[in-house]
């Protein structure tokens, strides 16, 4: 199975969201994250998917879409053509005994320590879903109080946008 | 000019063309049906008995005149009652608009009393649905929903309109019909493409489906055979787009298809695809169907195209405008390999026929055939006489035949039969089983009420026989809740409702029953005889291959 990022362009309106996930749920599309927001124009709000499958299943995932009177238009996004990012936290156990080993896996992955109290530590990581991927593997050693993961967001590289790709 | 919501409502019907709707009153739609009044003149509203029969006539109306089918009903239990119209006119592509009540804004959300989501129930099977919260939106949602329902491939859309909404004014400028989307055929380069490889073809097959009555391709269509020499199968939905008498055709193929046509396919190298998918009823086991050839799938919905079975060429596009580019690029060629080998298919379908005399059921069929006109619309319920149908009924013009193909929906045919005779202004014909016909069988009250010339045949076998033969075939003929054992005198209840009717024990008296059913003015019940033990045929089991197909069976 791959993974594929699109991007979707959707009319701004309450039950949109509602529309494309049903869609997903009725004929069973694999998608592993989801993020939706407005964007630059307050007529239109952005869906990034990643999407695990194969070819046609992705077709069929990029087809069906377009069938939704709401969705303007849909770019695929990948390493090669675009930025991608995503923000997690990470609440640790405040603990004496792992407090450096903590502290030295954070300098690594650039994560930054964002809240602290006696009993927990809160760090805050940006960057690829891969680096949170393994972060959080490297966080298992210890004790992890809970995560929260905003998905991943993309944009095309240069001066090209979403709103230029035709529909169809 | 200043006008209420609910005038806006009715004003915009009549300017989309729209003369008849189909519907059923209730308190959150009051409003509407007093513009229903005040615009009597302009627009014919049918009463009916039942939510689902003002569907399923909107339904009929829509598929024998190509407009859009309109059906109004009341929030809560009649807007809910809508939902197997809706989902039987999207699983075949039909254009139609569903217009529900709902309580006032202030009172959303909150359970009141006969409220309902009902576009959160009908998101999955509508092309669209609206929630129309400010009458400033109205006249464009409605314009909107038409363009919608009728552009691309057709299907149903909803519009639920809060109370307050159809009472509140605002200012109202005539707009006129909403044009549809433009059609487009598909690529060019994809057209030479599809071209090059029906040239190189031996064997080719053009199958075909409702695509092809809605894009209007059907003269096109049999340029294309003519020039490439093939023979032409059809998808159920297909059924009526080209006479029956017509050299190519061979008619409907798939699980219960003609063995004619449906070996053709299996045979075929290349099969042109025009409008159609590739239901899991007329492929049955995916791996082994058409193995040797390559698909040229033309449709406007690209999602079709590799849905189901892989296709060499897909082609999105409106498949008349895409036929047009594509025929020039043809060579004309004579297959007379090809046409020898369907016809030695043809041969053993003939063969194969039930022959049979006495009330069979082809029988039955081919003895209605006399009576049907080239104007008569042929509605069906759904199961074997629905195949009996589909196998044995003539066609002359599109349009005409009237049944449930992708959802199944029994109950469907008399509404259907209701709305298919308003389309078309002449008597039309419902053949359904005593099993379908128990479903929704209270429309009568409404083709007595509007004496709508509809001859309802009955094929009364006293079980649920589609079930049953495959109870018979796969379930050791337990028979498990389809023997019916009740006592309704169909005679008895078509009077009881004010209609006529008459017992059809064998063939020559349905004869006579049918020369009187077609001259009666108003709706005639016929009660037909049928044994319990009559089977569909040919058969292809579910999941199987055309190396599997029951063309007979041993006692």
């Amino acid at each position: 199975m791959n993974k594929y990022t699109l991007a979707v362009l959707v009319g701004n309106q309450f039950g949109v969201l509602n529309r494309v996930t049903s869609m997903f749920r009725r004929r069973q599309f694999n998608i592993s994250a989801l993020t939706v927001s407005e964007t630059e124009s307050n007529e239109y709000s952005r869906i990034t998917i990643i999407f695990a499958g194969d070819e046609i299943k992705k077709k069929q995932l990029v087809d069906q879409l377009y069938k939704l009177p709401d969705v303007y238009s849909i770019k695929e996004l990948n390493d090669t053509n675009s930025i991608s990012c995503e923000l997690m936290l990470v609440k640790m156990k405040n603990d004496p005994a792992t407090r450096s080993e903590l502290k030295a896996a954070a300098e690594a992955y650039e994560a930054k320590l964002v809240d602290y109290s006696k009993d927990s530590v809160i760090y805050q990581i940006m960057g690829s879903s891969r680096k949170m991927d393994e972060f959080i593997n490297l966080m298992r050693d210890h004790q992890i109080l809970e995560i929260c993961r905003t998905g991943n967001v993309s944009l095309e590289i240069g001066g090209s946008t979403i709103r230029q790709t035709i529909n169809l | 000019m200043k006008l209420s919501g609910a005038d806006i409502v009715i004003r915009t019907l009549i300017e989309q063309g729209c003369d008849t709707v189909f519907g059923y009153p209730g308190g959150q739609i009051l409003n509407v049906y007093d513009s229903l009044y005040k615009y009597q003149n302009e627009i014919n509203h049918i009463l009916v008995a039942h939510e689902q029969g003002a569907t399923h006539a909107a339904d009929g109306y829509a598929r024998t005149t190509g407009k859009v089918g309109v059906v109004i009903a009341t929030s809560g239990p009649g807007a809910t009652n809508l939902v197997t119209g809706i989902a039987t006119a999207y699983l075949d592509s039909i254009p139609m608009v569903a217009i529900t009540g709902n309580v006032p804004n202030s009172q959303i959300g909150t359970d009141s009393f006969q409220e309902i989501d009902i576009t959160g129930i009908t998101l999955p099977i509508t092309k669209h649905n609206y929630f129309v919260g400010d009458v400033k939106d109205l006249q464009k949602t409605i314009r909107e929903a038409f363009k919608l329902a009728k552009s691309g491939r057709p299907g149903p859309v909803l519009i639920d309109v809060p109370k307050d909404v159809q009472i509140a004014t605002c200012e109202y400028t005539p707009l006129g019909e909403v044009a549809t989307e433009e059609k487009t055929p598909a690529k060019e380069q994809r057209i030479v493409e599809a071209a090059e490889c029906i040239n190189a073809a031996k064997k080719p097959f053009i199958y075909f489906g409702g695509g092809v009555i809605s894009s209007g391709a059907q003269e096109v269509m049999s340029e294309l055979a003519e020039k490439i020499d093939a023979p032409i199968g059809c998808s159920m939905m297909g059924l009526s787009t080209l006479p029956t008498d017509n050299q190519r055709f061979l008619g409907m193929q798939g699980m219960h298809g003609r063995y004619s046509s449906s070996m053709s396919m299996h045979h075929a190298d290349c099969i042109i695809a025009l409008g159609v998918r590739f239901n899991d009823r007329v492929t049955g086991n995916r791996e082994k169907f058409a193995r040797n050839a390559s698909i040229i799938h033309i449709d406007i919905d690209g999602s079709e195209l590799s849905k189901t079975v892989n296709a060499v060429h897909g082609l999105r596009g409106d498949v008349k405008l895409t036929l047009q580019k594509l025929l020039p690029l043809l060579k004309k060629s004579k297959k007379e390999k090809w046409q020898q080998m369907v016809r030695k298919f043809r041969d053993e379908e003939a063969e194969y026929l039930d022959n049979r005399d006495g009330l069979t059921p082809r029988r039955a069929i081919l003895t209605l055939n006399k009576y049907l006109g080239e104007g008569t619309a042929v509605a069906t319920d759904v199961g074997q006489h629905q195949m009996w149908c589909a196998q044995n009924l003539e066609f002359k013009k599109p349009r005409k035949f009237v049944t449930s193909g992708g959802l199944g929906t029994m109950g469907f045919g008399l509404g259907a039969a209701i709305g298919s005779a308003f389309g078309t202004g002449e008597r039309s014909v419902l053949v359904t089983g005593d099993g379908s016909f128990g479903m929704n069988l209270n429309e009568l009250a409404t083709a007595v009420k509007y004496n709508v010339p509809v001859v309802v045949l009955i094929f009364n076998n006293g079980v649920l026989g589609m079930v049953r033969q495959w109870q018979t075939l796969f379930y050791n003929k337990h028979y498990s809740n389809t023997v019916l054992e009740r006592k309704t005198d169909f005679v008895a209840l078509a009077k009881a409702f004010g209609a006529d009717g008459a017992k059809a024990q064998n063939i020559d008296e349905l004869d006579s029953v049918l020369k009187i059913a077609f001259e009666t003015d108003g709706p005639f019940v016929i009660d037909c005889a049928i044994d319990k033990d009559e089977f569909v045929l040919p058969m292809l089991p579910p999941g199987g291959s055309m190396d599997d197909i029951i063309v007979k069976v041993g006692d």
